[in-house]
């Protein structure tokens, strides 16, 4: 894996993760974890409670700020920058704009629940990239439409089945027009029939060909949609490769120990 | 699609109570005991109505021809402007301290702590006497550098007037009980609201702004009503340093004449007529903020026009990105 984030591919990778690192104290969480994913790749990230999976995400957008390595996202360095050979922090407003190209969907959506299902997605488009707000309604009625809510647009998150808040908070991260969405166990929280209709969106997104990082434990999902399966554990990248093969014929027995309780 | 509301899900106060009062009047009648309890109180009740109407020391005649006299409006709109200003400093200065208070500089939460231990921790009252003293305390007033030359200087008493004095401690004293209503409102929003908002792009700033505060509000408003409500009636305080609010100017009045009591229940007029006026006011402000989160329109979109719009089958996205 090459440390440099423009390589000599025609199209360097959207998102490049180098020697990772992140420590809560004394409890080191993520241990050096380096990857990259490929324009319009899906990759899935499977592994244990506890293993470091969220804390790699928030890393990414840097809800979470690395305690050493780097992270690029096209090719741009998330939350610093060197000066002068020196890793200076980015001021707020330099990182807000980076965070603004991430999309990110939580396991309990976060939605606002003070605004209106349209409002949720018109929200950050008017305020952040302050867009005219007539060009954004008609954007995000669009994209309602498109996760199948057309029809609830004035709806309050309060009033919306928990499917249907995870699929508002898929629009609302798309309204960005973000280069990278990242998924956190985006359908944990949800009742087991309801499970499938956000799958299926993330699936229709990704075969629109969005860049896409999913933590899951659907290994269905991985298998299906992923282009690539990093399987973690205790803060290190165990085993990654394709899903097929990861899923079926893992080569450690960590992995295999883990799959074992999906069958 | 039916909306699917769950069993756990509280939707505000109005769905939320059981039964209407068939249910109530059932409950009623297979509890005697309620029937004696309501039977006591509806004789009190009617004694007290007996002895406001009859009682010769309650003059009607007298309480209606002050009611709306000059001297008593005047003392309404005293001790309203005092409300009104006193809330005005609590709330601000409320937000100020609360903010202090949820910093991450030691310097600023241990000064606000300070404050609310100092204004928490001493009576309204003697606040009240201490602001109106407190020239023999600081004589002159100055501004300047601090133990250094002054650009403008004057004596205390004729800045801080009887008026001054009250609103001060009055204002004063609110910041400190509003610094915890608003503390309370900020740390109720959950803390994935400004992570979601800051992963869309937002600075923490306007993350505050757009998102924190809008749902801080829902729970920062019903108190503050209270809060309002109590620094009306609490302005009565004031007349203990002769400023001639509600209650003292209808003290001036029945120190001359006598009618004690009919002038007591003009002042306890006005008083439960404004708390009502507020009462209503915060209703109001509370279905303001409530917004998304009461009953009432539960399972119904506040306007219904997208209807018609039909479900297109155009690719997944497409030209949304
Ligand atoms: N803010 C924090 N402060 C201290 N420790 C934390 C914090 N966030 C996470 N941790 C710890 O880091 C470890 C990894 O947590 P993380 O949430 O990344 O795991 P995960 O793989 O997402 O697990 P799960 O599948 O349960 O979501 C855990 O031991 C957790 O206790
Ligand atoms: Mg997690």
């Amino acid at each position: 894996m090459s440390g440099a984030p423009s390589g000599v591919a025609a199209r360097p990778p959207i998102l490049v993760v180098e020697d990772l690192r992140k420590c809560f104290g004394p409890n080191e969480v993520l241990s050096g974890v380096s990857f990259e994913v490929d324009a319009g790749q899906v990759l899935c990230l499977i592994g244990p409670s506890g293993s470091g999976k969220s804390t790699l995400l928030r890393c990414v957008n840097f809800l979470e700020e690395p305690t050493a390595g780097r992270i690029f996202v096209d090719g741009e360095q998330i939350g610093r920058r060197e000066e002068n050979g020196r890793s200076v922090e980015l001021r707020a407003t330099e990182l807000a704009r980076q965070r603004s190209a991430i999309g990110m969907v939580f396991q309990s959506f976060n939605l606002f629940p003070h605004l209106t299902a349209l409002e949720n997605v018109m929200e950050a488009p008017v305020h952040v990239k302050r867009e005219p707000r007539a060009e954004v309604e008609e954007r995000a009625r669009r994209l309602l439409d498109r996760v199948g809510l057309a029809d609830r647009a004035d709806y309050y998150p309060m009033q919306l089945s928990g499917g249907q808040q995870q699929r508002v908070a898929i629009a609302r991260a798309l309204a960005m027009r973000p280069k990278l969405m990242l998924f956190d166990e985006p359908t944990s929280a949800l009742d087991p029939e309801i499970v499938g209709e956000v799958l299926e969106v993330m699936r229709l997104l990704a075969g629109d060909g969005m860049t896409m990082v999913v933590v899951t434990h659907e290994m269905a999902f991985a298998r299906e949609v992923g282009d690539r399966v990093i399987f973690m554990d205790g803060g290190v990248i165990v085993e990654s490769g394709e899903p097929a093969r990861v899923l079926r014929d893992p080569q450690h027995e960590r992995t295999r120990q883990f799959l074992a309780r999906f069958s | 699609m039916a909306v699917d509301a769950g069993p756990g899900a509280t939707v505000g106060g109005h769905l939320a109570r059981p039964s209407g009062a068939g249910g109530q009047l059932r409950r009623l009648a297979r509890s005697p005991w309620r029937i004696v309890v309501g039977a006591v109180a509806l004789v009190l009740a009617a004694m007290l109505v007996h002895l406001f109407v009859t009682s010769s020391s309650l003059q009607w005649g007298v309480v209606g021809s002050y009611l709306t006299s000059s001297e008593i409006l005047l003392g309404l709109w005293r001790t309203l402007y005092l409300t009104a200003l006193a809330m005005v400093i609590g709330v601000v200065g409320g937000t100020v301290l609360a903010l202090m208070r949820l910093s991450t500089s030691l310097v600023l939460r241990t000064t606000a702590s300070a404050y609310l231990w100092l204004f928490r921790g001493t009576p309204l009252l003697v606040q009240i006497l201490f602001w109106f003293n407190i020239a023999s305390f600081v004589p002159r007033l100055s501004l300047g550098v601090p133990f250094g030359p002054s650009f403008v200087s004057a004596g205390t008493n004729s800045l801080v007037t009887t008026l001054v004095a009250a609103i001060l401690a009055l204002g004063l004293n609110e910041a400190a009980y509003m610094a915890e209503i608003v503390r309370a409102g900020i740390l109720s929003v959950d803390r994935g609201q400004t992570e979601a908002a800051q992963s869309l792009g937002m600075t923490r700033r306007l993350a505050f702004r757009r998102i924190v505060v809008p749902q801080a509000m829902r729970v920062i408003i019903p108190p503050t009503g209270n809060q309002t409500i109590g620094m009306l009636k609490g302005t009565a305080l004031v007349s203990v340093i002769s400023l001639p609010e509600l209650l003292y100017s209808v003290q001036l009045i029945y120190a001359k004449n006598f009618e004690t009591i009919p002038l007591l229940v003009v002042a306890s007029l006005w008083y439960l007529i404004v708390t009502s006026v507020l009462s209503v006011g915060q209703h109001f402000l509370e279905r303001k903020f409530g917004r998304g989160r009461t009953g009432g329109s539960f399972n119904q979109p506040n306007r219904v026009w997208t209807r018609g719009l039909g479900r297109r089958v155009e690719p997944y996205l497409g030209d949304a990105l």
